[in-house]
């Protein structure tokens, strides 16, 4: 059936298939992949159809109700709030509560947009989400791509086991090793004053700020970020290399026709994540290290709505600068799939 | 048409067919020999990446075991070992605000994880038989909360009417639920051998019991990963304590405390009237915060090894998706 060819397919799908025939019996000879609803097989009478909704519901009722807990936390913690998103359009009083706030329409808005506040905390938004692009994303391919010449399993476990480690490590810890490291008592200035060279305390250097988030950026995530591209590696076709090789392909020519080809799709994938993701750089990380550089330099999108918002009871306002946020965010998540379709590619969901 | 491809993305496919790629012990026959020129550069570059993750942590370790007098010498952290011992610790654990924030971040961690795996991998296994009733209707539903979100405010919001403030549960409920471990989890449940799930319910196995005895023992791997997912977010936990209960120290989890002592340069109560001018001078300071960035490494560091293995088997078809 051409619903097949449709799904985005798998093991997975055509395990569960077999696995639905079985038990109800039925034999479904047309089933809709994309909708999940049976479609009529022909071999049944027209009545049983609504017996067959009225079944899987008895069916699965048991499956149904092991899903609660967790719909009961999203819509609780996650469903709410998204519509706690009116207090950005209220002089939100706590002791009144969301519903009965004064409502001031767009005025959270208007104040927000006449802020340069606000738009140094935009600026500096992009500005650290395009530096990370360019120095953090390749980091994590090009390692990939080294890790991958590694020939020794027991090398290739170790590097990664360690690269791997600080992704689990938290943005205090990251910046407190940071802060022994580079920081005005730190390893670095210890060096330069023993040698009687100018010390440079990068922790407070606004200048430099975003060069070192990028790096806290990189030392925290890119070994983490390897485990998908050494994935997308080890799923290329190992004869390719070798028939390549028969031709007279050197090492080069293999990783340029072979490896990246190989690489392309997680690679756009993941640049479409990256750019969804654009406006989210680091809150936590900012915001531990906000007091240290000043906030002119540290102050991004989601820490001008902590301090704008919940520091100063003015929470209508922050609300109001996430609302901003989420709106962005979601046309570059759109914008960024767009990109991923023009490219051939299938991005985050597909065309 | 446009199709939502994440859960697709999500199943094993490429990497199921193919097996993934073998490596000989060997180089292979086709492939030419190394120049030593690569060879070196190709030393240097992963030597250098494994110091620059190892050194920080070593120097790190070293000072939270060294002397006053190691830590003039080098004039901070210390490089080479020199007069070590154990006093920080001691001070550490005289220390109340750290013994209590440590116990603080056992329990939330303990009891949140509990929740979360319950409710992941119930959730998980709800959705994992293709084309149960309303599946498809119910992933929409968790998805969409990964694109599209409140905010901070409205969430903070809705904790604090629910009644959260200086509560635990602020610090668990609001993200029990990681949509993304539930998509990998139940990508993996739904690879689960469709024989074995038929032959439990021959035998009269109910839906509990397939997923108790049946499906959660043959998906260790991705359930030992995810366990450790949720158990570090909880152990990291650190602006939930800053946003709902920044005034009530007994209740800061160590990373708070952390974030205190040796971001903020605050003194440790207890130190700073003893570690200066009286009987504890021996120990410095430094040797102290080192001590307790330690201690919130330690359990990281000591379960670590044991998923780690598991990364590359249970995450792989998961981290597709990032």
């Amino acid at each position: 059936m051409a619903a097949i060819t449709t799904g985005g397919g798998g093991p997975e799908r055509a395990n569960a298939l077999t696995a639905d025939a079985a038990r109800t019996g039925a034999l479904a000879a047309g089933p809709d992949l994309d909708l999940g609803v049976p479609e009529d097989s022909g071999f049944r009478p027209a009545p049983r159809r609504r017996m067959t909704w009225r079944s899987r519901l008895r069916r699965d009722k048991t499956l149904l109700l092991m899903t609660l807990p967790a719909i009961a936390l999203v819509i609780v913690f996650n469903y709410l709030p998204m519509f706690g998103v009116i207090t950005s359009f209220e002089f939100y009083d706590p002791l009144v509560g969301v519903l009965h706030s004064q409502f001031i329409g767009l005025d959270n808005f208007r104040q927000l947009f006449g802020d340069p506040l606000f738009w140094t905390a935009v600026e500096n938004t992009l500005a650290i989400s395009a530096v990370q692009l360019i120095l953090y994303f390749p980091v994590p391919i090009v390692l990939a791509l080294l890790l991958n010449t590694v020939i020794s399993n027991k090398v290739r476990a170790f590097v990664s086991a360690v690269v791997y480690l600080p992704h689990f490590f938290s943005w205090v810890l990251v910046v407190s090793i940071f802060l022994q490291m580079l920081g005005g008592a730190g390893l670095l200035n210890t060096f330069l004053i023993h040698h009687h060279i100018t010390p440079w305390n990068v922790m407070t250097d606004p200048g430099t700020f975003k060069l070192l988030v990028t790096s806290q950026a990189v030392w925290k995530e890119a070994g983490w970020g390897l485990i998908v591209f050494l994935a997308a590696l080890a799923a290329i076709d190992p004869t390719l290399y070798e028939a390549a090789a028969a031709d007279g392909a050197g090492r080069w020519r293999r990783m340029w026709h072979i490896t990246l080809p190989g690489m392309k799709g997680v690679i756009i994938l993941m640049l479409v994540l990256r750019l969804g993701n654009a406006l989210t750089v680091g809150f936590e990380q900012m915001l531990i290290q906000r007091d240290a550089v000043g906030h002119e330099a540290a102050d991004v999108l989601d820490t001008f709505a902590f301090y704008y918002g919940i520091g100063t009871n003015n929470y209508g306002y922050g609300a109001a600068a996430g609302l901003f946020k989420s709106v962005i965010s979601l046309l570059l998540i759109y914008g960024a799939n767009r990109l991923a379709h023009a490219f051939g590619e299938d991005g985050l969901y597909r065309k | 048409m446009t199709e939502l491809g994440i859960e697709g993305a999500l199943a094993p496919r490429a990497l199921a067919k193919t097996p993934p790629r073998k490596r000989a012990k060997g180089r292979p026959v086709w492939e030419e020999p190394p120049t030593k020129a690569g060879q070196f550069g190709k030393g240097t570059v992963i030597a250098v990446v494994l110091a620059v993750v190892l050194v920080p942590l070593y120097c790190v370790v070293l000072t939270s075991f060294s002397t006053q007098g190691a830590i003039n010498r080098a004039g901070g952290l210390v490089l080479v070992p020199h007069g070590l011992t154990f006093d920080a610790y001691r001070q550490v654990f005289e220390n109340s605000t750290v013994t209590r924030a440590l116990e603080v971040t056992f329990g939330i961690t303990i009891v949140g994880t509990l929740i979360s795996m319950v409710v992941s991998v119930l959730c998980a296994y709800g959705l994992s038989r293709y084309r149960s009733f309303a599946h498809r209707t119910i992933l929409m539903t968790l998805i969409i909360t990964m694109f599209v979100s409140g905010g901070l405010i409205p969430t903070f919001i809705v904790v604090t009417e629910l009644g959260g403030y200086d509560q635990y549960w602020a610090l668990i409920l609001p993200n029990a639920v990681s949509v993304f471990n539930i998509l990998v989890l139940r990508s993996f449940f739904a690879g689960t051998a469709v024989d074995l799930i038929d032959a439990a319910r021959i035998d009269g196995a109910g839906e509990w019991r397939i997923l108790w005895s049946v499906v959660l023992p043959t998906s260790r791997a991705v359930t030992a990963v995810i366990t450790l997912f949720y158990a570090v977010g909880y152990w990291n936990t650190f602006f939930g304590a800053m946003l709902y209960m920044p005034a009530d120290q007994q209740k800061w989890p160590i990373q708070y405390v952390l974030y205190q002592y040796v971001n903020l340069g605050m003194t440790m109560p207890g130190v700073a009237n003893s570690g200066y001018g009286g009987i504890h001078q021996q120990s410095s300071p430094l040797s102290l915060s080192m001590a307790v960035v330690v201690l919130t490494v330690l359990p990281i560091v000591i379960v670590y090894p044991f998923v780690q293995k598991h990364f590359a088997k249970g995450m792989l078809t998961g981290a597709i998706k990032g």
